[in-house]
This record gives C-alpha cells, sequence and structure tokens, in this order.
C-alpha cells in the first residue's frame, strides 16, 4: 500500500509541472491585452511603460521560470503567512492582480470560506442524501420508493441548476419571501441571530446544488449496488445463514462502496470550480464568480493562479481517488 | 446400512417456476425424493436440467422475484422449510445445511479476508466471540488441507488458487457441522488435477464427519466414483434414480442410457465415447404435458406426446418416468 501510494504521489509531480507549464503557455499566447481595459486617454508611450513595468518585455523562459518560483515558493509561504498568521520575514514579491492591484492569493484566500461553505456543504449533503437512497433503491428495484427515486434524480440531473436556481429564487424569497436572494457575503456569524441568518441565506444555494449532486451520486450508487446484488458472493453469504442486514451491509456495500468513493473523490474539484453558474445566480462571490470575472477582464495573473489551483486539485484528489481505491479493494493494493 | 433409517431431509412434490417478461418458466417440475442421514446422492442431467433451482429452492435461496416454489413441502428437522419465516430459515442455512457453489473464483467476497467469511458463521450461528472463532477457523482450514492455516487467515480470496478457493468454501459450508452439504458441481470450473483432490478431500470428509452429501454435476463419471444413490433430472423432474451400481448397470431410461454412453470409458473406441446426447433441451413455457424427452429420444412413440410419464417403481430401489421398457424393448403395460 505504502509504495503504490508512493508510485502515485511520483506520478503527479511532473504531471502538476507540465499542467503549469501549459497554463503559463496558454495564457501567454492569448491575445488578451492588459492594458485593454486602461482609458483610452491613455497615450501609446505609457501604455508601453506599463506593459513593461508588468514584466511583459522578458523572454519567455524567464518569464515562465520566474512565475514558478512567485508560484511555488513565494506564494506559498504567503498562503501559510495568511492562514496560520505566520511571519517568515523577508521582502516576498506578491503576484497582483491586474484589476485591483491587490495580491491574488489574498483575494483567494478571502474568496475560499464563501465557496466551502456552500458548494462543500451542498456536495456533503448530496452524498449523505444519495448515498441511502441509492442503496435502497437498488435493494428494492422496482418499488414505488425505486420509481420515485428514478424520477426525481432524473429532474434534478437533466435540469441545469441555473434553472431551479432562479426557480427556487421566484418560489421561495420572490413570493414566499422566506430567504433572501442574494447571498450576503459579509455577514459575519457571531451570535444567534446572524447564524439563523446565515443558514436562511445558505439554504437555497446549497438545496440546488445538493440536488443536483444527490442526483448523480445515487444513481451511481443505485447501479454500482445491482451490479453486486447479482454476484454470486452474495449467495455465498446468504448460505451461510447470515443476517440479511449484513448481507447488505458489509458483503454488498463494502463492494458497491468502491467505484462511487472512487467518483466522489474525483468530484471534489468540481465544489470549487463547477459550482460557477449557481454562484452567478444566487451572487455568491466564490472562487468560481472570481474566475469568470478575471477572465472577462483579462486579468492574467487572477486566471492563471485560479487555473492552476483548480489544476491542482484535480492531480490531487485523482491521487486521493487512487489511493482510497487502494485501501478499499485489496486486489489493488496486493499488486 | 441399516434397513430405512429415517430420512435427514424429506423432499415432495416442489415446484418453482421464474415468472419472466417471456413468460412463465416451469424451472422444477414436482420433484420429490428423501435423503439418508450419512448418504451420497449424485444429481445428475445436462445444463438446464434443474439441478441448481431444485436445490436452491429447498432453503430459499432463489432471487423471489422472479423465482417462486409453488408447492410441495421440504421436511427437515420436523419443521416444512417451504413454511419456514426468515428467521428459520437463516438458522439452517449454513448451520444444519451447507453450500459449496461451482465456482469459487466469484463465490467468495473479494473484499473481505478469508478469515472474517470463515468465521462470519461461526460467530452467527454458534454465538462465538472472535477469539474462539479464530481457533476454529484455523481448525477448519487444517481440516480442508490447507497450509499455514493461521498465517493465512488475513489473506484476501484473490491471494489464493482456484482449488485453495474451494476449499476455503468447503471448510465455509461445514464450519457449523452441518448434517446435509449441498454441493453444487464445485469441480466444474477447475482443472482436472485438482477436481481429482477436491474429490478425494470430500470423500475424506464424509468419513470423519458422516454428513449426508448432495452432489450436484453434469458428469456421470464423477458421480460414479463416490455416490451410493444417483438421481437423474431432465427438464426440471426426476427421470430415473437408482442405487449407483444398480444404475450403470441397468440404466432404463433412454436418457441416462444415452448420457453412460457419452461418459469418456478408457478401452471403449472412439467414435463411442465422443458422443453426446443430441439436441438441445427446452426451455419449459408451460407444465409438461408430455415426456420432454421426446424430441431426442430414439424410442419415442405415440403416448409420449400425449401423457407426461410419471415416475415409476420398477424394482426395489430403482424408479424411472418412462413409457418405453428397456428390458423389453416394447412400450409398457401401464
Ligand atoms: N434467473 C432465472 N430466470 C429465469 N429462468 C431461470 C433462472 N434460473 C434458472 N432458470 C431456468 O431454470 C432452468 C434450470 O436451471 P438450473 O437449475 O440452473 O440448471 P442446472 O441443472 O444446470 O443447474 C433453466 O433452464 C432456466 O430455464
Ligand atoms: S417416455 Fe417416451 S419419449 Fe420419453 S423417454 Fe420414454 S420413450 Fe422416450
Ligand atoms: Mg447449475
Amino acid at each position: 500500500m505504502f509504495n503504490y501510494t508512493i508510485r502515485r504521489l511520483l506520478l503527479a509531480v511532473p504531471t502538476l509541472l507540465l499542467i503549469s507549464f501549459l497554463i503559463f503557455l496558454l495564457l501567454d499566447l492569448a491575445p488578451s491585452d492588459p492594458t485593454a481595459n486602461l482609458p483610452l486617454t491613455i497615450p501609446p508611450e505609457v501604455r508601453e511603460k506599463i506593459r513593461i513595468s508588468l514584466g511583459l518585455g522578458e523572454a519567455f523562459h524567464i518569464r515562465f521560470l520566474l512565475w514558478c518560483k512567485q508560484f511555488f515558493y513565494n506564494e506559498t509561504l504567503n498562503i501559510l503567512e495568511q492562514w496560520w498568521g505566520w511571519d517568515f520575514g523577508g521582502d516576498r514579491l506578491r503576484v497582483l492582480s491586474w484589476q485591483t492591484r491587490s495580491p491574488v492569493v489574498d483575494t483567494i484566500v478571502q474568496r475560499i470560506p464563501q465557496t466551502l461553505w456552500v458548494v462543500g456543504m451542498s456536495y456533503v449533503v448530496g452524498i449523505l442524501i444519495a448515498v441511502p437512497i441509492g442503496i435502497v433503491s437498488a435493494y428494492k428495484q422496482y418499488s414505488w420508493f425505486d420509481q420515485v427515486g428514478t424520477f426525481v434524480s432524473m429532474v434534478g440531473y437533466s435540469v441545469p441548476t441555473f434553472f431551479t436556481g432562479v426557480l427556487v429564487i421566484v418560489i421561495f424569497s420572490v413570493w414566499l419571501g422566506w430567504f433572501p436572494s442574494i447571498y450576503d457575503t459579509t455577514l459575519v456569524v457571531n451570535d444567534w441571530s446572524s447564524f439563523v441568518q446565515q443558514v436562511k441565506q445558505m439554504i437555497m444555494p446549497v438545496s440546488v446544488l445538493a440536488l443536483y449532486n444527490a442526483a448523480q451520486i445515487s444513481r451511481f450508487m443505485r447501479a454500482s449496488m445491482l451490479d453486486n446484488l447479482n454476484q454470486d458472493y452474495v449467495r455465498t453469504a446468504r448460505a451461510k445463514g447470515i443476517r440479511e442486514r449484513s448481507v447488505i451491509l458489509v458483503h454488498v456495500l463494502r463492494n458497491s462502496l468502491i467505484p462511487v468513493v472512487t467518483v466522489i473523490a474525483l468530484g471534489v474539484p468540481q465544489v470549487f470550480g463547477g459550482a460557477i453558474i449557481t454562484e452567478q445566480v444566487f451572487k455568491v462571490n466564490g472562487l468560481g464568480q472570481l474566475l469568470i470575472i478575471a477572465i472577462q477582464a483579462g486579468d492574467v495573473p487572477t486566471v492563471q493562479t485560479l487555473t492552476f489551483i483548480f489544476a491542482f486539485l484535480i492531480v490531487f484528489f485523482n491521487l486521493i481517488a487512487d489511493v482510497l481505491y487502494g485501501i478499499l479493494d485489496p486486489r489493488i493494493r496486493y499488486d | 446400512m441399516p434397513e430405512k433409517r429415517p430420512a435427514v431431509l424429506d423432499v415432495k412434490d416442489i415446484e418453482t417456476v421464474f415468472n419472466t417478461r417471456r413468460g412463465t418458466i416451469h424451472a422444477v417440475n414436482s420433484v420429490s425424493f428423501s435423503l439418508e442421514p450419512g448418504e451420497l446422492l449424485g444429481v445428475v442431467g445436462e445444463s438446464g436440467s434443474g439441478k441448481s433451482v431444485t436445490m436452491m429452492s429447498l432453503i430459499g435461496l432463489l432471487p423471489t422475484p422472479p423465482a417462486r416454489v409453488t408447492g410441495g413441502y421440504v421436511k427437515f428437522d420436523n419443521i416444512d422449510l417451504l413454511k419456514a419465516d426468515a428467521q428459520q430459515l437463516r438458522a439452517v442455512r449454513g448451520a444444519k445445511i451447507g453450500f459449496i457453489f461451482q465456482d469459487p473464483m466469484t463465490s467468495l467476497n473479494p473484499v473481505l479476508t478469508i478469515g472474517f467469511q470463515l468465521m462470519e458463521p461461526l460467530r452467527t450461528h454458534m454465538g462465538m466471540k472472535k477469539a474462539a472463532a479464530k481457533k476454529r477457523a484455523v481448525e477448519l482450514l487444517d481440516l480442508v488441507g490447507m497450509p499455514d492455516a493461521e498465517r493465512r487467515l488475513s489473506d484476501f480470496p484473490h491471494q489464493f488458487s482456484g482449488g485453495m478457493r474451494q476449499r476455503v468454501v468447503i471448510a465455509m459450508a461445514l464450519a457449523c457441522d452441518p448434517k446435509v452439504l449441498i454441493a453444487d458441481e464445485p469441480t466444474t470450473a477447475l482443472d482436472v488435477t485438482i477436481q481429482a483432490q477436491i474429490l478425494e478431500l470430500v470423500k475424506d470428509l464424509r468419513r470423519k464427519l458422516g454428513m449426508a452429501i448432495i452432489w450436484i454435476t453434469h458428469d456421470l463419471g464423477v458421480v460414479a466414483g463416490i455416490a451410493d444413490r444417483v438421481m437423474v433430472m431432465y427438464g426440471g423432474q426426476i427421470v430415473e434414480q437408482a442405487p449407483v451400481r444398480e444404475l450403470f448397470e441397468n440404466p432404463q431410461h433412454p436418457y441416462t442410457r444415452a448420457l453412460i454412453e457419452t461418459v469418456p470409458d478408457i478401452g471403449a473406441e472412439r467414435p463411442e465415447r465422443l458422443r453426446t446426447v443430441e439436441g438441445q433441451p427446452s426451455i419449459l413455457y408451460a407444465r409438461p404435458s408430455a415426456c420432454s424427452f421426446r424430441t431426442r429420444c430414439a424410442h419415442a412413440f405415440e403416448r409420449c406426446g400425449k401423457e407426461n410419464p410419471p415416475l415409476l417403481v420398477t424394482d426395489k430401489a430403482h424408479h424411472v418416468a418412462c413409457f418405453w421398457d428397456s428390458a423389453t424393448g416394447e412400450p409398457r403395460n401401464v
């Protein structure tokens, strides 16, 4: 198991380097001009000076190496300082946003809690609903429970979240007035009433996203259970006279969870990036929204940083999925 | 063997159907038999003749739906297993009736250690705590000839060869000292030398433990070497039943005769031993109202298409379901 993990880990490093190169290359070659958004009244010479001050005059490989150093070394220390309040001392460069002139990392660190709270919560809620539904649907295949479950997940999966999002806003905030339609990111939870307010503003975005996640995962869980329920080892378990609960929850579930856990792990990066649309609809200014605005403004440093973070998360959770696979499936582990 | 000891298992007129989209399949049609203590009953028939479905019907192992046992009784331990509730059935399964399945590659759970799987019936039926169950599990693995038993408890099924896995499955079936062991083609998926080893093992275990065994196979050759009595199935019915010697010396049903001709017999002429029973068994979408074998039978005549032959007692322990009398070569007068 240890060797297996190490092997996967070693594979992840060159992958990340390659990805960072590609991201740098793509955005560097993109025709987007950082000075394009500046007022047209600025004369061309000044414009050129601004470009040089942004470091755009250096040779390509120098820019890449500097960017790597900045990214992997300086900014990592910056993040650690931000998060834990440590002080490494020294004057490090910061990657500045071309839009706001403030450090990109600081903005991202500010935005992460919003994303994690709303999108992360919806993922967890989605999983908690989906797994039991998937198990029962498969065990009672074609029962009314299964039929209703199938219908609801078809709807949840095929109706886009920007539609369900707007729909719940219209029903619950416009007509019924139960929840606020805009997510207030400045709200600080420090007492009971602000906590209630936070819960209220989270309910709609979380349920819309959770429905979508649950629809996908429950289908997957159901299919995986059905695959396993017909296996010979299930008949063997029943022939041993053990209780049906144990047959399902020990024998069948253990096996069915293997692909489902993998899919869940692989889906985590989407928690950070994939909720772009929902964040727009509910005005949750998380990472997704930050990325969209940065792209629109041609803010290359912010786009590079965010894209790399998403790429890193994808590689990282691929690694996690592989390791979990190894833990759950002895046939992999003992290779 | 003393005459007429009470049977451990008494099966009478069981009927099993599968409700499928294409219609109702009558997989088991009025099967009756009984099993004496310590007896080894061989059940023979080609694939699809209803051997597995019959045996799984006895202790409710068929998936319902689509399967349903619609009639008959199964007397075991003074209860009718077909009327028993789920809890009573569980108390019989794995404790008093052990099962061995065909394919050892798929019949063990791939993600649980064999120790865990072996200890499960011990903890469920005998209320053993972990330490006691572990001790017994090692004994069982020793019993079925697993080298280095104690260390191997924590191994997973994929770390064993097919033959060793089948030994684990046998150990599991024997865990609680069952009165009856039902082995459903336990050697079919194994290669020939391993097959022989498993056969030897079962013979040996039977001598040591004395349980009754139902041994299902499609290979009459296997049955010849180990069975006391043989039951031949075709189309979900028993077509012939006799003590093993009697059956091989005096086969009476045309199907049994054809099967015996197909048993590879060293020294026989090649064309003979390579002949198989021609034709395909058909799927029964209705209760048989005629002899199911008639489309493949060399002796079929008019009556065979009009009535389903009942199981007749032709000689003390010899039963056959056929309108044709093998002794005279003429239709029977019954
Ligand atoms: N799951 C099933 N669905 C429908 N029909 C089945 C099913 N299982 C078995 N049968 C029917 O029962 C018959 C007997 O099957 P089986 O007992 O498995 O034969 P075998 O003698 O090879 O063990 C088959 O020919 C088939 O028609
Ligand atoms: S009853 Fe008729 S068809 Fe059936 S086996 Fe006997 S002779 Fe053949
Ligand atoms: Mg079978």
